[in-house]
């Protein structure tokens, strides 16, 4: 397809930016996770380090959510935009649209 | 000595008919009803005529033709061969036999057809 | 509390749960898994991470060593951090290949081994045992807190209720073998056990955040105050000391409770297994850790005011019983109580079902398809029944052996250590796993020693310490010798899995598995089968032996229709022995499935030139995905489909004229000879007895003419939709009884034994009796006609499947029809160039299909039965808009 429509491109670059921020986020937890007890052992032991802890994790959550919400989105917007692709190559075809199914066909680029 | 007659035909009320015509008639007349075996009877009693049926269980009648004519020996797979078939057209199925006959036919027909091709 | 509630509501509670499991297991069978599919469900029995080593146990290690309980939740948290890219793509993979086990993952993964699943194995069964003694420990000790009626908790080694522990082992595994092996489903999903613990999970937090709830704002003043408090108990010396968090301990059990939540048996097995797809964990991926962070944010606080409030001598691993129960709060221990023995009940079902599918798939199974190969491969035996039953002894022998091992040791201090025991035991497959996942390099030979080393040096350092065998390594002061271990048998696990993997060579099949699991696409087997029909057969038969006829023949039917085929016999496309061997897999191992089709199919080994060509396949698949290239497919599929109907014309019209040739043979053949005949009579020499017999078969001639002329005429009526039925109730037992006594006409000199179920045979179907009447006579006389066994036999058996209907099968212990020939049995004159056919026209099967067709119901020939078999499906009624009569 030598003139694919922008928005599919633009969908698509949307959903590889947050497929990185989800590659990125076991290591920055593990990181804040393991960090402080590494290097101030003693103020994280205590009350200071449940209040530290109970946040860090109380954050996670809330990042992973958002951020499984927001893949969601993306992957179904691009797969909108690539519908309308296949509908513009085979716009007689009422079938055209139709997201090739099986497991094979889903392919690794939700990785 | 040798059969005049050689049949092969699994329908045993119309062998049976044949039978009685050719008997009648005087001539020496045998029966085979099954396709497979048919040219191993055919090379055992050298008949001077066979009739054979085109459908046949196991190996058509067709079949049977073909190994007769490929044989060996030039007398035997010369032997003259009366091709009966209950399909309407006798054209394509007698190719390579000596005369076709379409089933039913008139028995005068069969034993005219029968003594000019033992003559 | 009187003792007597306890038991009441104890029993109550394990009744309800055997309520729910079976009414989740019966709405599953009818089709309706939407709710049980819920991707809540599904986060809620993730919560069997959280055993009763958690529920209690949490508390006493906080109070023992202050933050360092949260490492326990924290290390998964970070892995459900991942869980878009991680766990998603596990899941995947894992239900691609039909994944029964952590075992059979890593067996799948490098190369189909059974012996590195039996390895595997090993180290489950090992971990796990101490790990359920500890559960039937925690329940046994909750039960004595009441029913010793001291308020401090009982001491470790009063063993005055031992008995309890033995009826909890034996409900569990009742429970267990009730619900975890009622089928032996290809895809190994539980509803009934998977609802039950969503239930249990429940009950344990709701428990836990109510005692946390009545911690923190009615013991204490609320989350300020317990924070005081906090900081004041750490400033008491000894606690200052215990509680100090150390880095290099922190790292390690938050690696190894990491590796745990993705390798612990049963953590595996809700996870992976019982997963319909990888969708769920778009959910799961966040409220899982939020059901951590709730199950852990009361900890601290009850520790600090068990502390407080209890005397030192109080068990701190029972403050959550001891605490309610000190104040007065009889009501709130018992909830806590249930949530605990929720927490140590969904542990062990869940890990008994785990274990004993691997111990039964990888130990058992296997042993005894050797120990039976001698006799010959195609032993017609009931596999299904053996593995269902081998799974089951191994439920037994699991939790048996957990009861054993809390008995004999008595139900010491140290097995509360077994919980990171059995959690570092565990990561020791993790190296392997996640290498094979990601690293094609990865092979066998390098997982052996991975593992092997790892299990090696747990054993040594940490189990057997652990049970008080052997003495501890002399250690530099200041090294945690526990800490030490797990990095040692991580390390040298990484070390050897990866050295010996560089270093080694793998082979086909394992290059092949290696590619489909770090690429994540579907495999095509590839060997050279032939493509005949006559292979089909065995195949089918091997899979009922596993399934179960009806299982099987429905698998076959669909597959072959999804070749477009009708019947049960596909074509042995790689893509059908791939999915079949995958599917198998999934009931029995991927290590067994691969062998025994290989013995079946009779596949030929993998070479190097093959598996470029599939590696090249598979490489070109995944670009084409990348590329979504739909529209072209599109146009493909229609081209497919124009070909398709192009292709049926053309064999609509040379049907047609065969037909009419064939007409033309049957109408010739007995007018021929009434015709030589009649003129034969005119003969007047003929004698007395000639003329008779002559007569006679001109008589029998008309006959067969105008039997085939009848059954013509029947066929058009059928076939142009313009048959009347006259429909009416009838009872099915009458029916057939006609049938039979009508059928025995037909070669009467022999004699059939018949076997009736005469039970299942009184229903009242709605239908056209008569002919209904006509297909059972036609299909018994044929039986009669050409069933060729000494002791001719017929069975009858009719069913009525729950998706409503009646199901008619009717089977002859014969030689049944050849396979080449039972996709031609039901077309018109298929008997044409039969030596046996006797007088009719070869119409009779094809007139059955048709009277079925109008009936709304289907005929058709089951293979793979031995004898010649024909099911007879009727529907509930039929059609209601029968097509009215032109004339």
């Amino acid at each position: 397809m030598p003139d694919r429509p922008l928005f599919l491109e633009r969908a698509s670059f949307h959903r590889r930016r947050l497929g990185d921020a989800a590659r990125v986020l076991p290591v920055l937890a593990t990181l804040l996770l393991l960090l402080p007890v590494w290097w101030v052992p003693r103020s994280v032991s205590y009350a200071g380090g449940a209040v530290w802890f109970f946040a860090l994790w109380a954050g996670l959550i809330v990042a992973i959510w958002a951020l499984h919400r927001a893949l969601l989105r993306a992957e179904a917007a691009t797969v909108r935009a690539s519908e309308a692709a296949a509908a513009q190559v085979a716009p007689r075809d009422g079938l055209a649209g139709r997201r090739p199914s099986g497991e094979a066909e889903r392919g690794p680029d939700a990785l | 000595m040798g059969l005049d007659i050689l049949m092969i035909e699994d329908e045993p009320n119309i062998a049976e008919a044949v039978r009685f015509i050719m008997t009648r008639e005087g001539w020496q007349f045998g029966l085979h009803h099954d396709g497979a075996g048919g040219i191993e009877e055919i090379e055992r009693h050298r008949p001077r005529l066979v009739i054979l049926d085109l459908m046949l269980p196991n190996r058509s009648g067709t079949e049977i033709l073909c190994d007769l004519r490929a044989a060996e020996d030039p007398a035997l797979a010369a032997t003259p061969v009366l091709m009966l078939t209950a399909r309407g057209e006798t054209t394509e199925a007698g190719s390579g036999a000596d005369a076709v006959l379409a089933k039913p036919f008139a028995n005068e027909d069969l034993r005219a057809l029968v003594r000019q091709m033992l003559s | 509390m009187p003792f007597e509630t306890l038991l009441a509501s104890c029993l109550a509670y394990v009744v309800l749960m055997f309520g729910v499991a079976f009414a989740a297991d019966r709405a599953a069978a009818r089709g309706h898994v939407r709710w049980l599919d819920h991707p809540l469900v599904y986060t809620l029995s993730l919560s069997v991470y959280c055993s009763a080593w958690t529920f209690y146990g949490a508390v006493g290690y906080a109070s023992r060593s202050g933050l360092e309980f949260l490492t326990i939740y924290l290390g998964p948290t970070i892995v459900f951090t991942g869980a878009w890219w991680g766990l998603r793509r596990l899941v995947r993979v894992a239900r691609m290949h039909h994944v029964t086990s952590v075992a059979d993952l890593i067996s799948a993964r490098f190369g189909k081994s059974n012996r590195l699943a039996g390895l595997v194995t090993l180290i489950a069964v090992i971990a796990s045992t101490p790990y359920i003694a500890l559960q039937l420990q925690s329940v046994s000790l909750s039960f004595e807190v009441f029913a010793t009626d001291t308020p401090y908790g009982p001491t470790l080694n009063g063993n005055t209720l031992g008995g309890t522990a033995l009826w909890v082992a034996a409900g569990l595994a009742l429970f267990t073998i009730l619900f975890g092996t009622r089928n032996l489903a290809a895809d190994e999903r539980h509803h009934g056990v998977v609802t039950a613990i969503a239930l249990e999970a429940v009950v344990k937090l709701v428990a836990f955040l109510t005692l946390g709830v009545f911690v923190v704002w009615w013991l204490a003043d609320g989350p300020a105050d317990i924070l005081d408090r906090i900081a004041a108990a750490a400033a008491e010396p000894q606690n200052a000391e215990g509680w100090a968090l150390r880095a290099d301990r922190w790292t390690a059990l938050n690696i190894v409770s990491a590796a745990a939540i993705l390798t612990l048996p049963r953590m595996f097995q809700v996870m992976v297994v019982e997963a319909a797809d990888e969708e769920r964990l778009n959910t799961a991926g966040w409220a899982f850790p939020a059901y951590l962070f709730a199950m852990s944010l009361f900890v601290l606080p009850i520790a600090v005011m068990g502390r407080e409030l209890l005397p030192a001598a109080a068990n701190p691993d029972l403050y959550m019983l001891t605490l309610p129960a000190s104040q007065g709060q009889n009501w709130l221990a018992l909830l806590v109580f249930l949530g605990g023995f929720s927490a140590a009940t969904s542990m062990v079902v869940v890990c008994a079902i785990a274990v004993a599918t691997m111990v039964s798939n990888h130990w058992l199974v296997p042993v005894w398809l050797a120990l039976r190969r001698p006799q010959g491969g195609e032993d017609a035996d009931d596999l299904r029944g053996f593995v269902l039953n081998a799974r089951r002894l191994a439920i037994l022998a699991v939790t048996g052996a957990g009861w054993l091992y809390y008995h004999a040791s008595g139900g010491t201090a140290a097995l509360a250590a077994m919980g990171l025991v059995a959690f570092a035991g565990m990561a020791q497959v993790l190296p392997a796993m996640i290498g094979g996942l990601l690293w094609r390099g990865a092979n066998r030979k390098g997982a052996y020693a991975g593992i092997g080393c790892g299990a090696a040096l747990w054993i040594a350092l940490i189990f057997l310490p652990s049970i008080g065998v052997g003495g501890d390594i002399p250690l530099p002061s200041g090294v945690d010798p526990w800490t030490f271990a797990v990095f040692l048998s991580l390390s040298m696990n990484i070390l050897a899995f990866i050295g010996v993997s560089i270093f080694g060579f793998p082979d086909p099949v394992e290059r092949l598995q290696g590619l489909s699991f770090v690429s994540a696409v579907e495999p095509i087997r590839h060997s050279r089968m032939t493509r005949g029909e006559g292979r089909a057969e065995p195949l089918l038969a091997m899979a009922r032996r596993v399934w179960g006829p009806e299982e099987a023949l429905r698998y076959f039917r669909d597959e072959a229709h999804a070749q477009g085929k009708t019947g049960y016999l596909p074509d042995l496309t790689p893509r059908f022995l791939t999915r079949l061997e995958r599917r198998l897999g999934g009931s029995i191992g991927s290590a067994t499935a691969h062998a025994m089709i290989d013995r079946v199919a009779g596949g030929v080994a993998l070479t190097v030139s093959d598996l470029l060509q599939v590696a090249d396949e598979a490489q070109r698949a995944k670009e084409e995905t990348q590329r979504l290239e739909s529209a072209r497919a599109e146009l493909a599929r229609t081209a497919l489909q124009l070909r398709e109907a192009n292709d049926k014309l053309t064999a609509l019209s040379v049907q047609k004229d065969a037909f009419l040739s064939q007409i033309s043979h049957e109408l010739r053949t007995p007018m021929t000879s009434v015709r030589a005949f009649s003129e034969i009579l005119k003969d007047p020499t003929l004698t007395h007895e000639e003329r008779s017999r002559f007569a006679g078969i001109i008589h029998d001639e008309a006959g067969r003419l105008t039997r085939l002329l009848d059954d013509l005429l029947d066929l058009s009526v059928l076939e142009s939709g313009r048959a009347q039925l006259s429909v009416t109730a009838v009872n099915l037992h009458d029916l057939i009884s006609r049938a039979l006594s009508a059928a025995s006409a037909t070669r009467p000199e022999r004699s059939f034994l018949i076997d009736r179920d005469v039970a299942s045979e009184h229903v009242g179907i709605i239908t056209d009796a008569d002919r209904l009447l006509q297909v059972l006579i036609n299909v018994i006389s044929n039986a009669r006609k050409y069933c060729d066994a000494d002791r001719p036999m017929l069975h009858i058996r009719v069913t009525r499947p729950a998706e409503g209907g009646t199901v008619i099968n009717i089977m002859d212990n014969g030689s049944g029809i050849d396979s080449s020939r039972q996709s031609l049995i039901f077309e018109k004159f298929a008997r044409l160039n039969d030596p046996a056919r006797a007088g009719g026209a070869g119409l009779g099967l094809a007139i059955c299909r048709e009277i079925m067709a109008v009936l709304g119901g289907d005929i058709a020939y089951l293979p793979g039965l031995g004898g010649a078999a024909f099911r007879i499906s009727l529907p509930q009624r039929p059609p209601v808009e029968l097509p009215q009569a032109v004339a």
